[in-house]
């Protein structure tokens, strides 16, 4: 029966691909598409579940794709089912439903209606990767598909620049998460040897012996699964993104940020909690990570004046007590409490508009005017301190912003070096004689070989620092971000020394996807001339088909399954080996940067009010 | 100022678009919704017949460009220039949620400390008594304290130079204009929130400034320059003149021609109308008095055909009663008359039967933390099941704004003064029989019936129930301050039925029959339902006859209706139809419960009879008035009067909500965020949002209203012309005018401050005879782009009855 679990993935899937190939203005066949991929793959899911119960719910896992194999080193696609992903299938796969059928009616005749059910079911498919994942890199797939769509759901009123901006600022913590689970993931290869599935972890006396033979690596791996829990699940000190994701449309508000995407970091935390629950310091930090998320969360939701953000923050406190009873080892009680929360907010956040009658309603006839609070003057100072701070949510979204970003862009200031043109002559000679360096390993030197990679994933990573912060040139903006992939391509190259059909599959679709995008940029300076990216220029409303053009580039860079160096990114950290602190680290600061450095400049050229005024445009603040 | 001219300035200024784009003017002329020969005559008489050529090419081809660049916000978009930092984001997050935790009407679990003496006020006292603060530099925590801190100090700072000052400030306020004027709005008007907060727009300046030093302070010390010293030169006036341009005089032109394409059309009809002999008086089944609301138009015509021998009539809905109405055990007071009008009458409900009910999954606790546990995981299912009910078995509840529920159906009304001294509040507790008489007087004296009263005469209030709909209240009576007319209509009843009543009226020549009851009934405009109040004292037999006409002409109304709504299919039973127009009024998830004043372009004063055979598609306000009982114009002037404010107030909110939905209108409504129960702003951090959403202007096409008066020329006149804040309207254009001269039937339009005849172009009229091939082949629109979504509205025709 396990082989029915892929069903679960390619249905969303073809659901995803079919709707692109449907007519914009055709919007039954749209909603219908999509209520119809939800409806059958609840169906299914029950009637899987039911089934599976019957038949004394086995932990189900099968390996489903060898993607690469060699003699010490196996990369597979891998789907589990068990009790969890039980839980979080028949929920979500209520909550989709239900929200679908909602918004037919509600998203009718909205300029982005094919695009918000596309995006719909493209999220779908990842949530259903996620948890159906049976190891780290089947996961990670699905934990990438969830972060673009939800960039394009949370920007979905494109020709406004808070939705545009809010998109990126989540994107930027989700990337955070990412790079987490890259390292931790890269770990795991070298701890295990080889690629590890959840169900390894069950087999508590294998477990043990290696954390005891590695205990530093090991906790390091649990250490940063718990940091993508964090960003993921809204948790402290990453819970301001949470309120600012409420940009799109009520309702996918409600079933994407009130629901399903925020509690997958609850359920990465009891996906691996046989794992990290070998260490009694992480099980400390969680619980006390889990209060201190409580308690902030809840007193921010108390101060808040608007109902979506109430709902918002009140939903994390939540988490956060999930967490402590995840910690706890009182899974099942997690389980009820996610899906209790997730409903819940669905609901709120779907009637949040009706708040304002009924309390309003209420207010007329149980009104007693507030008597203003006396007491010692030390409770009472207190209590306003909390009160400004809570209203400041604790100045956490300043102080991510400061301590997370700000460096990279002060560095990324300081590289204007790298724009001028001997610069750029040098780095193609330096990529050049890497490629050289490739060919005839022979002829280098045994500590020059050593070092040459880092040096490389350096070179990627200041590429790729300096794309980032560029204002002014799109196109050099471009061909540092496509640099920067080359630079890392060549820096693993001459680590490992993949054979050549991997560097051709990668390679091959870098070059593709960035000379894709550089035709799109000429294109688009023919026609707007100024491209200058110190602005948002909401280009999309003149040029719907460069957009989608330049988007799926930008995909393509990234290493999304839309050109063939998809493969290549993720064989990447297998290749990267367990000492090499530089190399992992650039490696993964560059592979997070990249895709907060191309959809910046995605979002710039293309999204935010349009420049031209010659139509009705939004106001910055609106 | 002249309409043109106005938004002609406030365009240049402000960055909106005021009127349609010009390629979607020319799309209009290409489909036809522009007429050709309307066209060239707008040209002819603006621009001369020997001009007609040149600007016929200069209309349909011309390249302009187009765009619109703003005044406002010019100069302090320099700080980005000169230090690299963007003041809105860094201010404007902090602020709004500041002014909306201070304004709050209770949302927030912990609410903002009040200080008694206003909101600075308040906001020193919880700096001075906290550990935290929201300034990041001691400067702006200093001048924050100082109780005598200006304007100009602040300014000094920011921009150092005081010629600079004015455009600093209405480029600040007007970065976020939907806090600034709601603040303004609070500061003249407390009472529009019921926990009444003390702010005024200075307090938010300084506010404002203050958080901007504290900004530049952040990023470069205490030590910067102000903005004025870094750009230098010479402020340009901010509201000084605007250079015409060719661009006008095109848009000029289109739009005229856009707004005759109809109103010709229109007239074009009502001759057609007007020239079917005025009936006999004779015996009326019942009578029915409407609300002027265009909305009502076709629910009139509708009941017209079902029983011919009805007479309906239309009066703004608040029947000439004006009160303040206190619902039982209600702790406040609502207004139900026209907003400008301050009433001295409070009406009170006493035995309300109707519970109020409570919905645990809205409550407070909800949203805390261990509490808010429990809740999450026992009612958290239940919110499963309430999602599956709300899509499935949509139903009314506490939460879905219930017309029908602003008052209780059996429950007493004070409405009979019992002494004058029964006061409360300063408010004289119902009204004295005299004036109750000089109230009935005046309504039936402005509409025309004096005589021939039926032995039922209903008088119909309207309201309307949505789901999920904070912009519930535009869809209410607009005559009763944006709530259900019930009240009002049920006051009336009471009053006309009152013996000592008819007394008065028949020493003033109103004799109504002793037969005569009037009945106070309310129309649910969404769902398409009606309520009748007071029932048990009349005629059961009668009535019911006249209930179910009505209940076939609500059956005709809804399935009108339906054509323009995507999710019924007109062509199925009316039953069903009537079913989805009701359910759609409680679903959740429709964000159009149905669609307000949208297409609003007429008001027509004068008898039933000149529309009644005319096919308007609920675009006329229909103002009852006959000129026989009032040839000195004499009742004219209390009609008109509110015209102006009340029906052409309404059709320009729809007009710039339309052309502009961006930033004359709330754009969308989905992602909407309710603000402290008193706005909705988009999402968390963004500014509140006036105007009306998308989904309620779609189907408007943006024209002035046309008026359209049946008396003579002259006494129309001298009837605008006897107050000058009614004349303005007219003089201005901002609405137009059309006098229908009851002699000749000849129009009459007004223009420069006179009436000159007017021959409507089209000469024939399309007949229609039957009403459902009509609505079932009516095309519906394929985008809500002006040109698509205008095809909806169909065009005027001559009604055929069987």
């Amino acid at each position: 029966m396990e082989k029915f679990l892929v069903l679960f993935i390619l249905f969303p899937l073809a659901g995803f691909l079919l709707s692109l190939l449907l007519p914009r203005r055709k919007e039954q066949l749209l909603s219908g598409l999509a209520i119809g991929v939800a409806a059958l793959q609840l169906a299914g899911a029950t009637a899987f579940t039911v089934y599976w119960l019957l038949k004394e719910h086995p932990f189900l896992e099968i390996k489903q794709l060898v993607v690469y194999r060699t003699s010490g080193f196996e990369f597979f696609i891998d789907f589990c089912f068990d009790k969890i992903s039980a839980a979080w299938m028949l929920t979500g796969g209520v909550i989709a439903l239900l929200v679908m059928i909602f918004s037919r009616y509600y998203i009718h005749r909205e300029e982005g209606f094919k695009r918000f059910f596309s995006t719909v079911l493209l999220f779908y498919a990842g949530f259903h990767l996620v948890i159906l994942a049976g190891n780290f890199e089947t996961l990670f797939i699905g934990w990438e598909l969830l972060g673009i769509s939800s960039f394009l759901l949370i920007a979905f009123y494109r020709d406004r620049y808070l939705p545009v901006k809010n998109a990126l600022k989540v994107l930027s913590v989700y990337r955070l998460g990412d790079i987490c689970l890259i390292l931790a993931m890269w770990m795991m290869h070298h701890v295990w040897e080889g690629n590890i599935t959840f169900s390894a972890w069950h087999d508590s006396v294998s477990l043990t012996g290696i954390i005891t033979a590695h205990p530093g690596q090991t906790l390091f791996i649990a250490l940063m699964i718990l940091a993508a829990v964090l960003t993921k699940s809204a948790q402290f000190p990453f819970s301001s993104w949470f309120p600012r994701a409420l940009e799109g449309p009520t309702s996918s508000s409600a079933v994407f940020y009130g629901s399903l995407a925020s509690h997958l970091g609850i359920f990465l935390l009891l996906r691996t909690h046989s794992f990290w629950s070998q260490f009694p310091a992480v099980k400390i930090a969680i619980i006390a990570l889990g209060a201190v998320t409580g308690l902030l969360a809840t007193l921010t939701a108390r101060v808040q004046p608007t109902v979506k953000t109430q709902i918002a923050y009140a939903s994390v406190a939540q988490m956060g007590l999930m967490m402590i009873e995840v910690a706890l080892g009182f899974y099942w009680l997690a389980m009820i409490h996610f899906a209790g929360n997730a409903f819940l907010r669905t609901y709120q956040l779907l009637v949040s508009p009706s708040v304002l009658h009924y309390l309003i309603h209420d207010q007329f006839f149980h009104f007693s005017p507030r008597s203003q609070k006396t007491g010692s003057s030390f409770v009472l100072r207190i209590r306003n301190t909390i009160f400004m701070l809570a209203v400041k949510e604790w100045n956490l979204d300043a102080f991510l912003y400061r301590s997370l970003w700000n460096p990279f862009k002060i560095t990324g200031k300081q590289l204007n070096f790298l724009a001028t043109k001997v610069s750029g002559v040098l780095l193609v000679a330096v990529l050049l004689s890497g490629i050289l360096g490739f060919t005839y390993t022979e002829m280098i030197p045994g500590t020059v070989a050593h070092h040459l990679p880092g040096l490389y994933a350096v070179i990627a990573f200041a590429l790729v620092l300096k794309s980032f912060t560029e204002r002014a040139s799109a196109l050099r903006g471009w061909t540092m971000a496509s640099g920067a992939q080359f630079f890392l391509g060549i820096a693993i190259s001459l680590n490992a020394r993949p054979d050549f059909g991997q560097l051709l599959l990668f390679f091959g679709g870098i070059t593709a996807a960035a000379v894709l995008g550089i035709f799109c940029l000429f294109r688009l300076k023919k026609e707007e001339e100024n491209i200058l990216l110190n602005r948002f220029h909401g280009n999309v409303f003149e040029h719907r088909g460069l957009a989608m053009l330049f988007f799926i580039a930008c995909l393509g860079l990234l290493g999304f399954p839309v050109t063939s160096s998809f493969l290549g990114i993720d064989l990447f950290f297998t290749y990267i080996h367990e000492d090499q602190y530089v190399l992992i680290i650039f490696s993964a600061l560059t592979i997070a940067l990249i895709e907060l450095s191309v959809l910046r400049m995605f979002a710039r050229l293309f999204l935010g009010q349009h420049k031209k005024t010659y139509h009705p445009v939004a106001y910055r603040s609106s | 100022m002249k309409f043109f001219d106005a938004i002609e300035k406030a365009g240049k200024i402000f960055g909106y678009q005021v009127t349609l784009q010009l390629e979607e003017y020319r799309q209009l002329y290409r489909n036809g919704r522009i007429r050709r020969n309307i066209l060239e005559q707008v040209i002819r008489k603006n621009k001369g017949a020997e001009n007609l050529e040149t600007w016929m090419k200069k209309l349909t081809g011309g390249y302009y460009e187009t765009s619109v660049p703003a005044r406002i916000g010019a100069f302090r978009e320099q700080w980005k220039k000169y230090y690299d930092i963007n003041l809105d984001d860094s201010v404007q997050p902090l602020l709004f949620r500041i002014l909306c935790a201070y304004l709050d009407q209770g949302i927030a679990l912990i609410r903002f400390p009040l200080n008694k003496d206003g909101f600075l006020a308040s906001l020193r006292e919880l700096e001075k008594n906290s550990h935290s603060s929201f300034f990041r530099s001691k400067r702006t925590r200093r001048l924050l304290n100082e109780e005598s801190l200006g304007l100009h100090t602040l300014l000094k700072i920011l921009v150092g130079e005081e010629e600079w000052y004015e455009h600093y400030l209405f480029d600040q306020q007007f970065s976020h204009r939907g806090w600034s004027g709601i603040v303004s709005a609070f500061e003249d008007r407390p009472d529009a929130l019921l926990d009444q907060r003390k702010i005024t727009l200075r307090e938010l300046i300084l506010l404002d400034l203050l958080l901007e030093i504290d900004a530049m302070d952040a990023r470069f010390g205490e030590k910067w320059k102000p903005l004025a010293t870094h750009t230098g030169g010479k402020p340009q006036p901010l509201f000084g003149p605007v250079e015409y341009s060719e661009l006008n005089d095109v848009f000029r032109l289109w739009q005229e021609a856009f707004e005759w394409s109809y109103y010709d059309e229109v007239l074009a009809g009502l001759a057609e109308g007007s020239k079917t002999e005025r009936n006999p008086a004779k015996e009326r089944s019942f009578q029915a008095i409407f609300c002027i609301d265009e909305r009502e138009c076709s629910l009139r015509r509708h009941l017209e055909t079902v029983d011919p021998a009805c007479e309906t009539l239309g009066s703004p809905g608040f029947f000439g009663v004006e009160f303040f109405f206190q619902p039982e055990n209600g702790k406040f007071y609502d207004k139900l008359c026209p907003a400008p009008v301050t009433p001295k009458y409070l009406i009170k409900e006493t035995q309300a039967r109707n519970k109020r009910k409570h919905e645990p999954l809205y409550h407070k606790y909800a949203h805390t933390f261990l509490i808010g546990s429990v809740f999450t995981l026992s009612l958290g299912f239940w919110a499963a099941v309430k999602l599956f009910l709300l899509q499935f078995r949509p139903k009314m509840s506490p939460a879905i704004s219930d017309a029908f529920g602003h008052m209780g159906q059996d429950s007493e009304l004070s409405i009979e003064n019992k002494h004058p001294d029964d006061t409360e509040n300063g408010l004289q507790i119902g009204f004295t029989v005299e004036e109750m008489a000089a109230r009935v007087e005046a309504l039936l004296r402005s509409i025309g019936l004096i005589q021939n009263f039926a032995p039922l005469v209903y008088v119909v209030a309207h309201g309307s129930s949505s789901a999920n709909n904070p912009h519930h209240g535009a869809h209410d009576c607009g005559a009763c301050s944006g709530r259900p007319g019930s009240v009002n209509a049920r006051v009336f009843a009471h009053m006309a039925n009152h013996a000592g009543v008819r007394e008065l009226l028949r020493a003033r020549g109103i004799a109504i029959p002793e037969t005569t009851r009037f009945v106070g009934c309310l129309h649910d405009t969404a769902a398409d339902q009606i309520e009748y109040y007071d029932v048990k004292k009349i005629n059961t037999e009668l009535h019911k006859t006249n209930a179910s006409a009505f209940e076939q002409a609500l059956d005709l109304n809804a399935k009108e209706r339906s054509r323009r709504f995507a999710s019924i299919p007109t062509r199925q039973p009316i039953r069903h139809i009537r079913r989805a127009i009701r359910l759609r009024s409680v679903s959740l998830f429709e964000p159009r419960p149905e669609l307000g004043h949208g297409t609003n372009t007429l008001c027509i004063i004068g008898s039933r009879d000149i529309t009644k055979n005319v096919f308007l598609d609920r675009r006329a306000f229909l103002n009852s008035y006959d000129y026989r009982t009032d040839p000195e114009g004499k009742l004219l002037t209390g009609v008109m009067r509110p015209i102006g404010p009340v029906c052409g107030g309404i059709n320009l909110e729809y007009y710039f909500s339309r052309v502009d939905n961006h930033k004359l209108g709330a754009g969308t409504k989905l992602p909407h965020n309710v603000m402290g129960l008193f706005g909705v702003a988009n999402s968390c951090d963004g500014d509140l949002r006036p105007g009306l959403p998308v989904q309620m202007i779609e189907v408007h096409d943006p024209v002035r209203l046309l008026i359209i008066v049946e008396h003579y020329p002259d006494v129309v006149l001298k009837t605008i012309q006897s107050a000058p804040e009614m004349y303005e309207w007219y003089i201005n254009e901002w609405v137009h005018l059309v006098a229908l001269d009851p002699a000749t039937k000849q129009f009459h339009y007004f223009n420069h401050g006179q009436f000159s005849p007017y021959q409507p172009l089209k000469t024939k009229t399309e007949v229609v005879k039957d009403f459902h091939r009509l609505v079932e082949n009516a095309s519906g629109m394929e985008t809500n782009q002006i040109a698509d979504a205008t095809t909806e509205n169909l065009p005027v025709f001559t009604i055929q009855r069987s």
